[in-house]
């Protein structure tokens, strides 16, 4: 089947006074219709930016925007505002985050319904409404001919955040981008929104594009995930394979911090040191570097490069940008999978100092200087 | 909402008396200003100023002056007596108020518009040659005061000394008789005042507009498809504009209690000049008079905007 979603090498830098911000540094990606793919890391990896950059709404005088994004056959990035504008809400529609200030606070939710529905198609506003009440049914909300003509603050929530879905899934999509979807909202909210997502993805084959920092709300939905650090992909791969065979240390340092409630709870949570790296000055070498337990002094020179590795049980396939050898990497991943620290893996696992991944290890950012 | 407007209510009255009190303490009470000596003439006897405070209650007590005075206030909205030249002070206000809700009207929606117009592109047109323009002018327009532009727009357009005469001057306000022949003689003023309120609303449609458009809902009505002009106006500009109207409702409010510099470069004989006057005069009672009604019309235009609030913005309710 052909991808209905191929991001390829999509480069986005924005020109700024303090300095070009390399917010994406060559990421690719591919979906299938009705897959749905996590985009997981940190605030300021890049990971809201790919989103918008396929929305064609980073496009601005100081953006500098490279790459393809084909959707259904047609590179996104050659069309035309016009084109790209009946495109939004009506092929690919997005969801954000925080649904109180995404709704607009001065109109009726119905009349934004509506106002979606119009942007698309030629219908009376009667239509339109009732297509609205529709949606709002179909998401849960209780007594939606009623709740059409409330206004956004009226509601909790999650109850927003289902009128935002209603919003987005109005035209049919063939594609959405959540975007950190379940962040604003209490826990046992996260779970309804997430089962309502992963309930209508399952009804109207719907392709999704999860973009999160909490790996416990992709391993609900998601087929594939790919981890993102410092704008780029540091590893892709099937779900299964990222939770039973990660190999990038920043990988485990995300599923490391997970509280989890099979483990003893006395078991500490071990959190990622340092923060995510400037996308203005970005470190040489592998970013991850400076917060890397395992970094070598190759790494702060040769730039890593996502390349193919073993799938994990079951998997389909695995794609890491870490340059210490494959095997290291494993056996790292077994001792920390077994309980113990980074430092005791460090002890008990040779790193050899200078040995890397030749298939990572594409270029060598120092040589090339 | 009826609860609130009582309460509303209840504040103003509160407010009033404050400025009232202060007012008349100011004026009458402060060693600078004895009416008395005022009225008397040049050296009176201490028998005639001893009459005077009599015959103008000055010689109860404090408390009884003020009691009589804001009971007069409130029952016939009686202002006082102007003793400079005897003449009751809240004839004197509403004599003057037409000429300057004259002023205002003409002024005010060509400002509001120009304003909303000029600041809606500059914010579009951000950082463009346009913007700069016009962000450039409107600093002027703020920074020259309007006893300069007023002068110099007379001095180069009023039929009677301008450059290019095509404008009635001033003064020709008062010489036009009937409302039509008044009509071109505002031509002037309107365009001056309107310049310098223009300015400020631009520069504020601007600022809020460049706010708006990086909010949420913006984001989210572009990922909808909605067309870019429809995006600005509808989801834009609607947000924009809302404290602009708040910011026009008490300009209007001051400006009814008197345009004073307009209303002076222009000989117009409006409350604001009536004020000038006044001060001019030492004529104290004027001065609380007008005073007294600044607060009343800011005070009600207050309420007016709070109450219009609850219509322009839905999460607002009292």
């Amino acid at each position: 089947m052909a991808p209905l979603l191929e991001v390829k090498d999509l480069r986005v830098h924005f020109d700024t006074e303090d300095g070009l911000v390399q917010a994406l540094d060559g990421i690719s990606y591919a979906l299938e219709p009705g897959q749905v793919l996590g985009i997981v890391g940190e605030s300021g990896s890049g990971k809201s930016v790919s989103s918008l950059t396929v929305m064609g709404l980073t496009r601005s005088r100081n953006a500098r925007i490279s790459g393809e994004v084909i959707f259904d056959g047609r590179d996104l990035l050659g069309m035309s505002e016009d084109d790209m504008r009946r495109l939004r809400g009506n092929d690919i529609a997005m969801i954000f985050q925080d649904p109180l200030s995404s709704l607009h606070p001065f109109y009726k939710i119905g009349d934004q319904l509506i106002e979606a529905v119009r942007a698309h198609r030629d219908v009376s506003k009667a239509q339109a409404r009732d297509r609205a009440v529709e949606m709002l049914g179909l998401v849960g909300i209780p007594e939606p001919r009623r709740r059409v003509d409330a206004y956004p603050h009226e509601f909790s929530g999650g109850m927003r955040q289902r009128v935002m879905i209603a919003m987005a899934l109005i035209n049919d999509p063939k594609l959405i981008i959540a975007d950190e979807p379940t962040t604003a909202l209490d826990v046992t909210v996260q779970a309804q929104i997430l089962d309502l997502i992963e309930r209508l993805r399952s009804e109207l084959n719907t392709a999704i594009v999860m973009i999160t920092h909490d790996l416990g709300v992709v391993a609900e939905v998601t087929d594939d995930i790919a981890v993102m650090y410092a704008g780029r992909i540091v590893e892709y791969a099937d779900k299964d394979t990222i939770f039973a065979a990660p190999e990038h240390p920043y990988t485990w340092g995300l599923l490391k911090s997970i509280p989890r409630l099979d483990l003893p709870r006395d078991e500490p949570l071990v959190p990622i040191s340092g923060r995510p790296p400037s996308l203005i000055l970005k470190p040489p070498g592998c970013s991850f570097h400076p917060r890397c337990p395992y970094v070598r002094e190759a790494h702060k020179r040769i730039d890593p490069h996502l390349a193919p590795t073993e799938p994990g049980p079951g998997g389909r396939m695995h794609h890491v940008a870490c340059l210490l050898p494959p095997q290291t990497r494993r056996s790292l991943w077994a001792e920390l999978q077994h309980g113990a620290t980074p430092d005791d893996a460090k002890d008990r696992v040779t790193v050899p100092d200078d040995a890397v991944d030749p298939e990572v290890a594409a270029v060598d950012t120092e040589a090339a200087r | 909402m009826g609860t609130y407007i009582i309460r509303r209510l209840l504040y103003m009255v509160v407010v009033l008396l404050f400025v009232t009190a202060l007012t008349f303490l100011i004026f009458y009470v402060l060693p600078s200003a004895d009416p008395a000596a005022l009225r008397a003439g040049r050296s009176p006897s201490p028998e005639t100023l001893a009459a005077i405070r009599e015959q103008l209650g000055l010689d109860k007590p404090l408390y009884e002056q003020f009691w009589l005075y804001v009971k007069g206030l409130v029952l016939h909205f009686d202002l006082g007596n102007s003793f400079v030249n005897n003449a009751d002070v809240r004839e004197l206000v509403l004599d003057r108020l037409p000429n300057t809700l004259f002023l205002i009207s003409g002024a005010a929606l060509p400002w509001f518009f120009t304003g909303a117009l000029v600041g809606t592109i500059s914010a579009i047109k951000r950082g463009s040659l346009l913007d700069r323009a016009a962000m450039g002018s409107a600093l002027l327009a703020i920074s020259a005061p309007v006893y300069f532009t007023g002068l110099v727009a007379l001095y180069l357009f009023a039929s009677d000394i301008g450059l290019f005469p095509l404008l009635p001057g001033a003064g020709s306000y008062q010489q036009a008789d009937g409302f039509f022949a008044k009509i071109p003689t505002l031509i002037l003023p309107w365009i001056i005042l309107a310049a310098a309120f223009a300015a400020i609303y631009a520069r504020l449609t601007r600022s809020n507009l460049l706010e708006v458009m990086s909010e949420d809902y913006v984001r989210t009505a572009r990922a909808k498809g909605v067309k870019e002009r429809r995006v600005i106006i509808r989801h834009g500009l609607r947000a924009a504009i809302t404290p602009v109207v708040t910011v026009l409702g008490l300009d209007l409010g001051i400006l009814v209690g008197g345009a004073i510099l307009t209303e002076t470069v222009f000989g117009i004989p409006g409350i604001g000049r009536l004020s000038f006057d006044a001060i001019e005069r030492g004529d104290l009672a004027t001065i609380q008079g007008t005073t007294l009604f600044l607060a009343l019309a800011v005070v009600i235009m207050n309420l007016l905007v709070d109450i219009l609030y609850a219509f322009l913005d839905p999460r607002v309710r009292y």
